[in-house]
């Protein structure tokens, strides 16, 4: 079996598992995946520029706001039905995540980190500044009755499931794709080694650019996704806090893995949740945990089984 | 039933190992039959951690103190209250899953207890889905302006409109009709903004200068210089832990020579008025939700309350003079309590197929009196927007202590229906 058939059949046998556990487990547990695979989208765009191009961004938080307010404004103040308003959301997100790659791509290492998280700041502050139309850091909420795709009422917890299976799955599919074809490659060669990708030819400005493109616009399809599924749009989903969740998320799967968001996403949030039945401390527990991943585990938990045991793992 | 019980997450997760056990026993038949016995399990959306930790700290212990109150009574339909009790981060992301786990995993009766707005604002959609009654505990206007939905109801404490309005007839005829506004530049600033402009001019005084500070300043003496020479009274409503700064360096910039000084008391929640830097504050007014210091005309009801929940006359802790309450809020979760007691006794509800008799009950109660359920003062409950109204204090600052110098009526407080939820289906 080649690498790639043996990829696919990851790929759709996770999709399956999941589509079947949407049945299988207890509402809270079936409430509790819908929202990991919104947020692993979130981690899967995060994915695209830190995991594989090697570009670590302290901002993506106003790429998740992006789409998420783009979507909120546009029912909330708009009277949008939400596929026209997803779209909107998709627009809004690619709009600044093209603006904001033209001008941080002109940095490098720290600086781009610093770049990307004043960006981050000024989006955020941009939407307490017109809380007018934005709700500022109170938010709004999307009405029950107007979140419905075709007569499916989005809030019904099986609905909601599936729908977020959707796109978590069509971000996954859409990278898995991506990471095989000579695009990919192209952005491994530039975090591997810039210099030696530039001298074989590759213009790597371009690839960045499309790099921060597509993941923000996978982040941005997230956060549209989280409000259109939740009924909450809200500035603290673009604060700082917001731009480090993925990167963790990213770093306990495994950067530059496939699955490595979905399993970082599921493991940090229950993490949270049972750690906070223990102590309000939970967040030391949290932080002791990613210690301990960081010095025994230094690829995250789809990384190391990559390095160690299979490694055809995409 | 006279059984007090403050269940914490952590005891749930405990004593589920000795549920499994119960489960497995003969005498699990006679208690599973007896379903009127089993208890009322309230979910407490608490801020344990995160920004709102201060509030949350004392929203526990007076939920604690208020159960126990509840409990000792016979609790409600002669079935204990336990509360559920968990952390959202001050987090409204959190708050929605914990809502949702409220629901689905620790089968709570209703959820109650949330403070910052934000966190209402994104908890009650999950609220709304579930149809579990959510009783907030908050002072937002999110209820009353019809943003949230049938479930969501504020019953135990009013809503910042009210307030903000309440305050305008006394500092037009105190304290001066040329005021400047000073406010954080996000939605609770701009709440008071938008709300005691309009009020302050209904009194025909008028804001010279609306000042909005920036989120993330640290140091405000560049912004004072804008205050118009002619202002007789500065309004300002400053929160987080700059505040102390803002007091300090707004002394600095006036001198002896500062006009009147109005401010809500939100600024100082939890803060000793001995503070390094509040000296500043002598002669200077707040609002205050609930008078922090013991008064000389204390009613029984303020004076048992203070008692049940463990605070001096000081409003600080018993145990921890420095240990300062959040006393102009938390009343607001005892008073919800009792409110959530009455609603079922009159809905006779049962199980979470009543939920929606609940809300009905509720919705139906108009006037509270004062009592040991409402210690806060008298209140006047809109069955359509599921919010409360009720008596505002105004304190001023004396020897370094706030001393009440008006009680505003309930009239001053109410305002027009923004919504009417009983017309929404469930």
């Amino acid at each position: 079996m080649s690498i790639s058939t043996k990829s696919f059949a990851l790929h759709a046998g996770l999709i399956a598992v999941l589509f079947a556990l949407g049945f299988l487990l207890p509402t809270y547990h079936q409430g509790n995946l819908a929202r990991i695979m919104v947020l692993a989208t979130y981690a899967v765009g995060y994915n695209v520029l830190f995991g594989y191009t090697g570009l670590l961004s302290l901002g993506h938080a106003m790429f998740f706001a992006a789409g998420m307010y783009g979507l909120g404004l546009a029912m909330h103040l708009g009277g949008l039905p939400p596929v026209p308003a997803f779209i909107i959301g998709l627009i809004a997100a690619a709009a600044l995540s093209t603006i904001v790659a033209l001008l941080a791509l002109r940095t490098i290492g720290v600086a781009f980190m610093i770049v990307t998280l004043m960006f981050s700041q000024a989006v955020f502050l941009t939407i307490l500044y017109l809380g007018t139309y934005t709700g500022g850091d109170e938010g709004f909420v999307i009405a029950q009755s107007s979140r419905q795709i075709l007569g499916y009422d989005l809030t019904h917890p099986l609905t909601r499931y599936m729908a977020a299976l959707f796109v978590f799955s069509a971000a996954l599919l859409i990278t898995a794709r991506m990471m095989q074809a000579s695009f990919g490659q192209v952005l491994i060669g530039v975090r591997e080694n810039e210099e030696r990708t530039t001298m074989l030819g590759y213009d790597v400005f371009r690839h960045k650019l499309a790099s921060v493109i597509i993941s923000g616009t996978i982040s941005g399809a997230a956060g549209a996704t989280y409000a259109l599924l939740f009924g909450y749009v809200g500035a603290t989903f673009g604060s700082v806090q917001y731009s480090i969740f993925p990167l963790l998320w990213v770093l306990l799967g495994g950067a530059g893995t496939t699955i490595g968001p979905l399993v970082g996403a599921v493991f940090m949030f229950y993490l949270i949740d049972y750690s906070s039945g223990l102590t309000n401390a939970y967040m030391l527990i949290a932080g002791v945990v990613l210690v301990l991943l960081t010095l025994f585990a230094r690829a995250g938990l789809v990384g190391e089984i990559r390095k160690r045991w299979i490694a055809w793992l995409p | 039933m006279t059984k007090t019980s403050m269940t914490t997450r952590r005891t749930l997760l405990k004593s589920a190992a000795a549920g499994g056990l119960l489960a497995a026993s003969p005498l699990m038949g006679r208690f599973a039959s007896a379903q009127s016995s089993a208890p009322i399990k309230i979910g407490f959306q608490q801020h344990s951690t995160g920004i709102g930790a201060a509030y949350g700290r004392w929203y526990g212990r007076t939920t604690e103190a208020a159960v126990k109150l509840i409990n000792d009574g016979g609790g409600i339909n002669g079935r204990p209250v336990e509360i559920v009790a968990e952390d959202d981060g001050t987090d409204p992301k959190r708050g929605a899953e914990v809502v949702e786990k409220f629901a689905n995993q620790h089968n709570c009766d209703v959820a109650f207890g949330t403070l910052f707005s934000h966190v209402v604002y994104g908890s009650a959609p999950a609220a709304g889905e579930q149809k579990l009654p959510y009783f907030v505990v908050s002072e937002g206007h999110h209820v009353a302006s019809g943003a949230l939905n049938r479930y969501t109801l504020q019953p135990g404490i009013t809503d910042v409109k009210s307030q903000v309005q309440a305050m305008a007839p006394y500092v037009a005829e105190n304290l001066g009709k040329k005021v400047t506004m000073i406010f954080p530049d996000f939605a609770f600033g701009h709440d008071h903004r938008d709300f005691f402009t309009a009020a302050i001019e209904a009194q025909g005084g008028e804001v010279l200068e609306h000042i909005a500070i920036p989120p993330t300043e640290t140091s405000f003496t560049k912004y004072f210089p804008k205050i118009p020479r002619d202002t007789e009274v500065i309004y300002h409503v400053m929160v987080g832990p700059a505040v102390l700064t803002f007091v300090k360096e707004l002394g600095e910039f006036f001198g002896p020579s500062a006009p009147a000084i109005f401010g809500f008391i939100d600024s100082l929640e939890a803060v000793d008025m001995a503070s390094p830097g509040l000296e500043f504050l002598e002669g200077t007014y707040f609002w205050e939700g609930n008078p922090r210091y013991a008064q000389a005309d204390q009613t029984s009801h303020d004076k048992m309350f203070r008692a049940a929940v463990g605070v001096d006359d000081n409003g600080a802790s018993l145990s921890d003079s420095k240990d300062v309450s959040t006393y102009a809020h938390m009343f607001g979760c005892w008073e919800t309590l009792h409110v959530i007691k009455a609603g079922m006794e009159a809905a006779g509800y049962q199980g979470p197929e009543d939920r929606a008799k609940l809300i009905e009950a509720v919705e139906a109660m108009t006037d509270m009196p004062e009592s040991d359920a409402h210690p806060q003062g008298p209140k006047l409950f809109n069955g359509k927007t599921h919010q409360v109204f009720g008596v505002q204090y105004i304190s001023r600052v004396e020897k370094g202590k706030l001393v009440k110098v008006h009680t505003t009526s309930i009239e001053d407080t109410l305002y027009e229906d923004e919504v009417d939820y009983t017309t929404m289906s469930f």
